[in-house]
């Protein structure tokens, strides 16, 4: 068969930084119309190899070809203009410009001979290519209108007009709701049936499981183990990962709940996004909130923190009453809030890691009436708090945020508010985009956190991480409370009944069951 | 929902709807005021300023800023009276020799922002004041006078239009036309939007930035000869300034300092008019001449104010619908952003 003949042919890549060897002697090879699994830790070397792939970094040895002929792009859109697209992680999509726009953006099609655009024909072209990926929108709207999944059909759609031969995912469904996922993996599979070979890059294994042929997985740059997706059973590809055998994905829970009243949220409404939302959490608990996307998880932990307005009900935190759009109130009060998007609102990403980590804390270290910040207590503290967060950094003082790996800057984000000692954690999916090991870690700073008495609110999409953290899980639906569940009767099915607010479908309540175990 | 999308309308077209609330302020204030021949003086005296403003424009769209565009006015007055001083030359290749010489100016505040990398905030600041002190050098300071068939052209109407209105409106329909409907145009809302995704795209970004301060030369060379030809003379503090008015009538046009947001049809040629309007207006019902300064400001201060507001309003406008509805329908249904709910996006703005 001539789809045996590979498309994408890797060998012996291998790149330095600073000395630092981060990818070592790699090997691959794709064929047309299939499918690659690339797993591994955060700063295993994936994002340095698929990088190399889509002409952002030139290799310092081994050598590629495309299609048999020599493959050395110049950057990302030669590389693009060769055929090897990279749909980033952090999608590529101009908000401000219409869908054609974000199309065709370096390659319009021309009313030759005069220099302007097509416009009707880009669009009839336009509106092709959502078809073909399934997007339902005009090709005028305009990219900020349109929710995450959609944006990355856009992406694809983009991918698909300049014919690509190899195309690239990272991390493609982190912000995909479960519906939006199922339509991707459908999109994926029309590709592979077009002949375009996919390299899929995820730390969702079941995932990967789910759409690769074969697997290839890398642990400190070097490869340690690639073949068919057959023989890479879950548990193979962690052992092989991590390079040990992880024996258990959560730390055993140590803190035990208490019966004071960290906090309470009583009825609170605000027209179109909550409905009467009551909720306490208690010292040294852990409460999960789940729900789908766009249940009012997030909003409502705003509205808590004080950040969004809300029309009636109160929340207090400590026993206080917390007024309404008042962040620092909240601070004062004990209240931490981690968001989500730790790149645009959790890290300085420019500065170093104990800048970060003394944001929050900052006044506790000034001295004098003029509130000079004791630098020496300062950095021994965030010594202290990187020390117990395990911080992987070079230095404390000089490293950068932005060069750490996710799992390291998501401790950061933990570790700037342990400093200001808070009595309320609100955590908005703290693993999203982190891998197995450094999982782990922040499961074990949660239940630290709850030991030393601070009452936990975590918000989820991943149903197991809850099960396995929490002492209660809260589920959210349209903006209501629709179920609660307490540990020892936790129910994967009934849970997702409740945030789907129907008879919830067996191969859902699989695929979630199936995702990290 | 009709309501809802009438907002959004309105809040889309603030500085049209702004220009007409002043104009009839102004109006029932002082009858005189409510006249064509008052449009056709706003238009000539806004013309100069607006050519500059459509060059500003751009710069701003790509969340940068030329600051040199008053002393690029100037220099390229004086440089080109120099050369008319020497040679005659028909009027056009006078418009045309004032434009390139403005081009030239842009071409050195593009090189040293695109390769030696330094602030465009710094580069321009800088080009103010080293363009206008070698105006002053060239011209000993002294008022540097045109041909009078350069101030002719000033005052010259065609079809009860005067030419400056006409210059000014074709700038406007090129520029327009060059942002909608070609890629250099896209590209410079992508640049503006996020800089490194556009390169990641593809976007050859130095080169889109480097044409903007061209462009932004250019067009300050061709509106400072509008000037001149309105005024028949170039004084030292010529144009003196006149950066703010420009980067006043981009903003009250819609344009964000931030880049990535605004146009020049019907915005900036908005701003630029409405600034005149207020001008015009103040001289019309007499207000004091020391008040004027800070009635305008005032003025100024309060469509920007209106403008964040505008912008947040439709940000709201835009996003909530997006959000979890009400079980029942009359929370409103999703408007022309609906996505599925349930699908909606989960990240906070």
């Amino acid at each position: 068969m001539t789809a045996d003949a590979p498309v994408l042919v890797v060998e012996g890549v291998s790149k330095e930084f600073f000395g630092v060897r981060v990818l070592r002697d790699v090997s691959l090879s794709l064929a047309p119309g299939r499918v690659l699994g690339l797993v591994g830790e955060n700063g295993a070397g994936k994002s340095t190899l698929m990088n190399i792939l889509g002409g952002i970094l030139v290799p310092d040895g081994g050598s590629m070809r495309l299609d048999g002929e020599p493959y050395r792009p110049r950057g990302p859109r030669d590389a693009a203009a060769l055929g090897v697209t990279f749909i980033h992680q952090e999608l590529n999509v101009f908000s401000n410009l219409s869908i054609t726009d974000n199309l065709f953006l370096t390659s319009y099609p021309r009313l030759r001979p005069l220099p302007l655009l097509a416009k009707r024909a880009s669009r009839e072209r336009a509106r092709q290519l959502l078809r073909e990926v399934g997007l339902d929108r005009s090709p005028d709207d305009l990219v900020e209108t349109l929710a995450p999944g959609e944006r990355q059909l856009v992406e694809i759609a983009k991918a698909i007009s300049t014919d690509a031969k190899v195309v690239i995912f990272d991390e493609p469904t982190t912000s995909l709701t479960a519906r939006e996922t199922e339509k991707l993996f459908d999109l994926l599979r029309r590709l592979q049936a077009r002949g375009t070979a996919i390299v899929y890059i995820s730390h969702i294994l079941a995932d990967v499981r789910r759409v690769a042929d074969e697997i290839l997985v890398l642990r400190d740059g070097g490869l340690v183990g690639s073949g068919p997706v057959a023989e890479f059973p879950t548990d193979r590809m962690i052992s092989l990962m991590v390079g040990r055998a992880l024996e258990q994905l959560y730390p055993d829970r140590r803190a035990v709940p208490g019966d004071g009243v960290v906090l309470d949220v009583a009825h609170l409404s605000q027209p179109g996004v909550v409905a009467d939302v009551s909720l306490q959490v208690h010292e040294g608990e852990v409460v999960g909130l789940f729900g789908l996307m766009g249940a009012g998880r997030t909003e409502l932990a705003r509205m808590v923190f004080g950040l969004d307005p809300y029309a009636s009900g109160s929340v207090a935190v400590d026993g206080h009453r917390v007024p309404p759009l008042d962040p620092r109130a909240a601070i004062r009060r004990g209240a931490a809030f981690v968001t989500e998007d730790r790149r645009d609102e959790g890290l300085l990403m420019d500065f170093p890691v104990v800048d970060n980590l003394a944001m929050v804390a900052l006044p506790r270290f000034g001295r004098g009436p003029a509130g000079v910040v004791d630098t020496r207590a300062l950095v021994a503290a965030a010594r202290e708090v990187g020390k117990s967060l395990r911080l992987k950094t070079a230095s404390l003082e000089r490293q950068p945020a932005r060069s750490l790996s996710g799992g390291n800057q998501q401790k950061i984000v933990l570790g700037k508010w342990l400093l200001s000692q808070p009595r309320l954690f609100i955590l908005d999916e703290p693993t999203r985009g982190v891998d197995v090991g450094a999982k782990y870690e922040v499961y074990t700073v949660v239940d630290d956190l709850a030991a030393r008495g601070a009452g936990v609110l975590v918000i989820s999409s991943e149903l197991d991480e809850l099960q396995g953290i929490c002492d209660r899980i809260l589920v959210l639906r349209r903006g209501e409370i629709t179920g609660g569940f307490e540990r020892g009767a936790f129910d994967a099915e009934r849970i997702l009944r409740a945030a789907f607010g129907e008879p919830a479908r067996r191969a859902s309540a699989q695929d979630v069951a199936e995702e990290t175990t | 929902m009709t309501s809802r999308r009438a907002q959004l309308l309105l809040l889309r077209n603030m500085p049209l709807v702004l220009l007409v609330v002043v104009f009839v302020v102004f109006s029932l204030l002082d009858q005189r005021f409510f006249d064509p021949q008052t449009l056709v003086n706003v238009a000539r005296q806004a013309s100069y300023i607006g050519i500059v403003a459509v060059g500003m424009t751009l710069v701003l769209l790509t969340a940068g800023i030329d600051l040199s565009v008053g002393s690029v006015m100037y220099l390229s007055a004086v440089l080109v009276a120099e050369v008319l001083d020497r040679t005659a030359m028909p009027l056009f290749m006078v418009v045309v020799l004032a434009a390139a010489v403005g081009g030239l100016l842009g071409l050195v505040n593009a090189t040293t922002i695109t390769v030696l990398r330094v602030m465009p905030f710094i580069v321009t600041l800088a080009a103010m004041s080293a363009y206008r002190g070698y105006a002053w050098q060239l011209s000993e300071s002294r008022e540097v006078n045109y041909p009078d068939a350069v101030a002719e052209l000033g005052s010259t109407d065609v079809l009860g239009v005067p030419v400056s209105v006409l210059v000014f409106a074709a700038v406007v329909l090129v520029v327009h036309v060059v942002l909608t409907r070609t890629a250099f145009g896209r590209q410079i809302y992508a640049v503006g939007r996020d800089r490194r995704a556009a390169e990641r795209a593809g976007v050859p970004v130095k080169r889109v930035i480097a044409a903007v301060y061209v462009c932004s030369g250019l067009l300050a060379g061709l509106g400072g000869f509008v000037a001149v030809s309105q005024l028949g003379t170039v004084v030292p503090s010529f144009a003196q300034a006149d950066e703010f008015d420009a980067i006043a009538a981009a903003v009250l046009g819609g344009a964000s300092l931030f880049g990535g947001r605004g146009n020049v049809w019907p915005g900036t040629v908005a701003g630029a008019l409405l600034l005149q309007l207020v001008n015009v207006g103040l001289v019309f019902t007499q207000v004091d001449l020391y008040l004027t300064p800070m009635v305008s400001a005032a003025i100024i201060f309060l469509a920007v104010l209106l403008d964040a507001l505008r912008t947040r309003q439709l940000e709201r406008l835009e996003r909530r619908t997006i959000r979890v509805e009400g079980d029942q329908d009359d929370a409103g249904p999703p408007a022309r952003t609906g996505a599925p709910v349930g699908e909606a996006q989960g990240s906070a703005p």
